[in-house]
């Protein structure tokens, strides 16, 4: 420290500066958190309806999460929803018939794509499509059905 | 019979005395506000003075603010997984951690911890400066106090509140990745994903940080109003710097409704 005036100065302008940074890091769209650690094998699948599904939603196989939705579009020929997913490269002998299916985490949780393993001997591989695909639940469908039923009956 | 009226206009007396001195309180605060309005800005001309508050106001208070700002993300991490853990909603904790702290936790707490550091500090300060006739000599030298001592430990509140909220709440989000994510298993990438997803920067950072400006500026006011207009005694330092915590929190609390009102209300 040249004097205590300067040294004050120097630790109010970086007191200054951390603040400012905090906030702007608070305003960021905190877009890179958190998707550094998928890395594997790119695979796509179409769906009718994807819910509440969005860019970084978790894949499960058998509730173990093991990789990422890392892309969502729409298909503008068949008005279908594209999810490009990233399924870590570990996990790579995923039969080529496996079954891509939206749930819900419990009644309010974010959505999730389960895959079920088909029986196929060929495997998923990087830029495959997965063609069985079950779309999301949507819930005023399936009352208004039920209601539909129920009315009917009589 | 006498004895009934004369303690009872004795208890009519003293109310009155009461809201008498409050109105004069209040009455006092305003045109003080109005001289000090008139010294921010020259202020600035000294902008070394500035400083050197902003040190002792905002980087001396930054020790107790990032250890609380820690610990209530460390809570806010808990109770929020307990919660949400019986819905299945765990992969929302990040946006509920981030969310109370940006929107109320941050600035509010931060606050009531500066009143507590920094504002009663200020108060005592210049309340002995003002007993020990320090102020007084500075007018004699034809330096105008409130220009001198007053408005740059104003301006330090002003500036000091935004920038020790904001880290406040990035540490308190740091503490809910810490307990959530690491101890307590959330997804990461849900983690900072839903805060990603439901934040928006301009609404609730912007009314976080008007808020915590706000909040600067009536801890600010009050410590230095309280200070100056100290009895120039020991008890009344101690008086003022009591009323500097007490005014301060009150008056944040209240603000804080007004301005969520404003803000998120209908």
């Amino acid at each position: 420290m040249m004097n205590t005036q300067r040294g004050i100065e120097i630790v109010v302008g970086f007191f200054v500066l951390a603040g400012i940074v905090a906030l702007l890091v608070l305003t960021l769209k905190w877009s890179d958190f958190g998707t550094s650690s998928v890395s594997g094998y790119t695979v796509s699948a179409q769906f009718d309806n994807i819910g509440g599904l969005t860019d970084r939603s978790p894949i499960k196989l058998a509730g173990v999460t093991i990789g990422r939705v890392s892309h969502i579009r729409i298909d503008p020929k068949t008005f279908e929803a594209v999810v490009t997913m990233v399924i870590g490269s570990q996990y790579n002998n995923l039969p080529k018939d496996s079954f891509a299916s939206i749930y819900t985490a419990g009644l309010l949780g974010a959505q999730y794509i389960e895959i079920s393993p088909g029986g196929d001997t060929q495997v998923l591989k990087n830029g495959d499509k997965i063609t069985m695909t079950q779309s999301a639940v949507v819930l005023e469908k399936i009352i208004s059905k039920f209601l539909f039923n129920k009315a009917a009956e009589k | 019979m006498n004895r009934v009226f004369i303690a009872l206009f004795n208890g009519l007396a003293a109310l009155g005395q009461g809201v008498l001195s409050a109105a004069a309180h209040t009455g006092q605060l305003f045109l003080f506000t109005g001289q000090l309005m008139g010294r921010l800005l020259p202020a600035w001309t000294r902008p070394k003075l500035i400083v050197q508050e902003i040190y002792a106001i905002g980087v001396l208070s930054l020790v107790i603010i990032v250890i609380s700002g820690g610990f209530v993300g460390l809570v806010l991490g808990l109770q929020g997984y307990n919660i949400l853990s019986k819905f299945n909603a765990t992969e929302s904790l990040g946006v509920m951690v981030a969310l109370s702290l940006v929107r109320e936790l941050g600035p509010v707490v931060t606050a009531l911890l500066f009143a507590g550091r920094a504002g009663s500090a200020v108060t005592a300060e210049i309340a002995l400066m003002k007993t020990t006739e320090q102020l007084s000599a500075m007018e004699m030298m034809a330096v105008d106090p409130l220009r001198r001592v007053i408005a740059p430990r104003f301006w330090g509140a002003v500036i000091a509140m935004p920038l020790l909220a904001g880290l406040f709440s990035l540490v308190g989000i740091m503490g809910g990745y810490f307990i959530g994510v690491l101890v307590l298993g959330v997804d990461s990438a849900s983690y900072w994903g839903q805060i990603q997803q439901q934040m928006q920067p301009m609404d609730d950072v912007m009314n976080g940080v008007i808020k915590s400006l706000v909040f600067g500026a009536v801890i600010g006011l009050v410590a230095v109003f309280e200070g100056f207009n100290a009895e120039p005694t020991s008890l009344g330092i101690s008086r003022a710097t009591t009323r500097t915590v007490v005014l301060s929190s009150l008056l944040v609390l209240g603000l804080d409704f007004i301005l969520t009102a404003w803000m998120f209300g209908a």
